[in-house]
């Protein structure tokens, strides 16, 4: 052990606060989609920068993990370099960009493009659990109608979307319900990545740390996005493939290229994107011929 | 024919404290009768019409509903899910206040739609247009479907309560002072809607109210209260025309004289 590491705990926290959140997780695996709610504690970072998924990764990493750590898609934001270099301080774990390398993956936004495996665990970051609190503020009801399973709030919010838009507009922190129950809130994930969740190998964990919740949904478990039978839940499409390396029906961010309008599309997860033009992919961009290679 | 009762209230007694909220009530409603809760101010009214319609755990008593099924169920031993589910499918309640009972932040569409996503419509064409339908019974004009309650006058706004109740099929329709808030000429034509759903859906309903007008035109039946307490209980006709109690002649001798 180097002298630096020995001022810390392993992973920060403490042994009983990380059998605690544990303990808050296992519930929350028992349970899929249930908010449970734990002790969050003090970290050494604000609110808003991924308390609630720090404890949880602190909580369940292990000296032999390989964290990962995203940012929209990325591993190189302020953010996810912050996160990364706190683990590698006070856990001394290894730490990739590779999806396909790592056993934790903590994420602010993005699933993956890669599929996830039963020996992956994702870990979100979560702002707000809440799904049902943008129309019932009060705490004490929304408890209540999860606990009888009264969801019709959630309906009455897409039904003014379309009222209002003419479809459903909302893009991120998509509703689903759980394993046919509970009704959770995936944000801040787009919804072009809710398919992911559904009957997915590898355990997702969600922590709010301001909001003090801890849910979960294990492996194969059933996750569906609300809808209406006339106004079916659609992912975002892209028309264009990704500049860089060419590929479809992944979500694309829109990158700025110069003052005069000029701009391009590319994969939001850079990792994926990366790995692919180490395989010989290559989009328009970075095409010789203006023509994209696929 | 249906002789048997949609409700029988038995014993029902509120105490805040020591103070009486009402005391020892009994009675029992028929399938489309609607029955007045009249009074003075303090009289216990809303406290009763809260102990019957389970938002006020009473002191003493029982509340049995004759559900769908035909069995009666004593209300405060059923689960709070049948409870809420009984309430926001089988019953209404109509608020003196709209503000209480609709979402002032969601459309006038939404507003009548929420019961039936509550019950597992999700068909969003199918829910608008029973919306508009309602919309329309209530006299507001569909293309004010999707303004916010928030821009709707007062008699709007309480039609809409009206219509945001009705839209699944309730039998039972609980209104504490309907038509409390309201200017004199909106108050008649807000009574003129209820009397005539009442009528045409067949609902029964409890309306409290201390204005004895109101009470003549919408119930077939009445009760007056005071201090806690029922002292008449008659039809309304006879209540009104040929009150027995000195307490009730001088209500209505008061209501005369204007
Ligand atoms: N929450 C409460 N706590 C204590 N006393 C109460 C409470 N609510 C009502 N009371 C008392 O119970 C009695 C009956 O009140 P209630 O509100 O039922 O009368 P009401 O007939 O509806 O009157 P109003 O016509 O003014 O609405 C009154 O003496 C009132 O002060
Ligand atoms: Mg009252
Ligand atoms: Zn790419």
């Amino acid at each position: 052990m180097t002298a630096d590491l020995a001022t810390y705990n392993f992973a920060y926290l403490d042994e009983q606060t990380k059998r605690m959140i544990r303990r808050a997780i296992l519930k929350a695996i028992a349970i899929p989609g249930y908010q449970v709610p734990f002790a969050s504690r003090e970290m050494p970072m604000p609110y808003g920068w991924g308390t609630g998924g720090v404890q949880v990764t602190a909580s369940i990493i292990g000296r032999q993990d390989v964290l990962k750590v995203i940012d929209q898609g990325a591993d190189d934001t302020t953010n996810a370099v912050s996160i990364r270099a706190f683990f590698q301080k006070v856990a001394d774990v290894a730490v990739t960009t590779h999806t396909k390398d790592a056993t934790i993956i903590q994420t602010r936004h993005r699933i993956p493009e890669q599929k996830l495996t039963e020996d992956q665990v994702l870990v979100y970051q979560v702002p707000i659990p809440e799904p049902l609190r943008f129309l019932e503020p009060r705490e004490t009801e929304t408890r209540k109608m999860h606990a009888l399973e009264e969801y019709g709030l959630m309906h009455v919010k897409l039904y003014e979307d379309i009222a209002q838009n003419g479809r459903i507009s909302k893009t991120y922190a998509y509703p689903v319900k759980v394993d046919g129950r509970y009704v959770m809130d995936p944000s801040p994930t787009p919804k072009f990545d809710n398919p992911k969740m559904h009957m997915s190998d590898a355990l997702q964990l969600f922590g709010a740390g301001r909001e003090k919740r801890i849910y979960a949904v294990p492996p194969h478990t059933e996750v569906v996005s609300l809808d209406f039978e006339d106004y079916p839940f659609e992912i975002q499409t892209f028309e264009q493939d990704c500049a860089l390396c060419g590929a479809h029906g992944v979500y694309l961010d829109e990158v700025v290229l110069d003052d005069r309008g000029g701009r391009m599309f590319v994969c939001s997860d850079t990792d994926h994107c990366e790995d692919r033009r180490e395989h010989g992919h290559v989009g328009a961009m970075l095409a010789p011929n203006q023509e994209a290679a696929e | 024919m249906i002789d048997t009762p949609l409700l029988k209230v038995s014993g029902v007694s509120k105490f805040y404290g020591s103070r009486i909220g009402c005391k020892d009530v009994n009675f029992e409603l028929w399938p489309g009768e609607v029955l007045a809760i009249v009074g003075e101010s303090g009289s216990g009214k809303t406290t009763l019409l809260n102990c019957i319609s389970t938002r006020l755990l009473p002191t003493t008593g029982s509340v049995e509903y004759r559900m769908r099924d035909g069995n009666f169920r004593d209300l405060y031993h059923i689960s709070e899910a049948e409870r809420r589910f009984l309430m926001r499918t089988d019953w209404g309640f109509v608020h003196q206040n709209p503000a209480d009972g609709l979402r002032m932040t969601v459309s006038a569409g939404a507003n009548v739609g929420e019961r039936l996503m509550a019950v597992g419509d999700r068909h969003y064409g199918k829910i608008r247009q029973t919306a508009t339908d309602w919309l329309g019974r209530v006299e507001i004009s569909a293309d004010r479907i999707d303004d916010q309650p928030r821009a709707f006058s007062g008699g709007m706004r309480q039609r809409l309560q009206i219509a945001r109740n009705l839209v699944t099929g309730p039998r039972l329709v609980f209104m504490d002072e309907p038509t409390g808030g309201l200017d004199v000429s909106v108050q008649a034509r807000l009574l003129d809607l209820v009397r005539g759903l009442v009528n045409d859906l067949g609902l029964a309903a409890i309306v409290v109210t201390h204005d004895l007008a109101v009470a003549r035109l919408l119930s077939h039946r009445m009760m007056v209260m005071k201090d806690g307490h029922v002292i008449e209980h008659g039809l309304t006709d006879r209540v009104l025309d040929d009150p027995r109690e000195p307490y009730t002649q001088l209500l209505v001798s008061s209501i005369l004289q204007v």
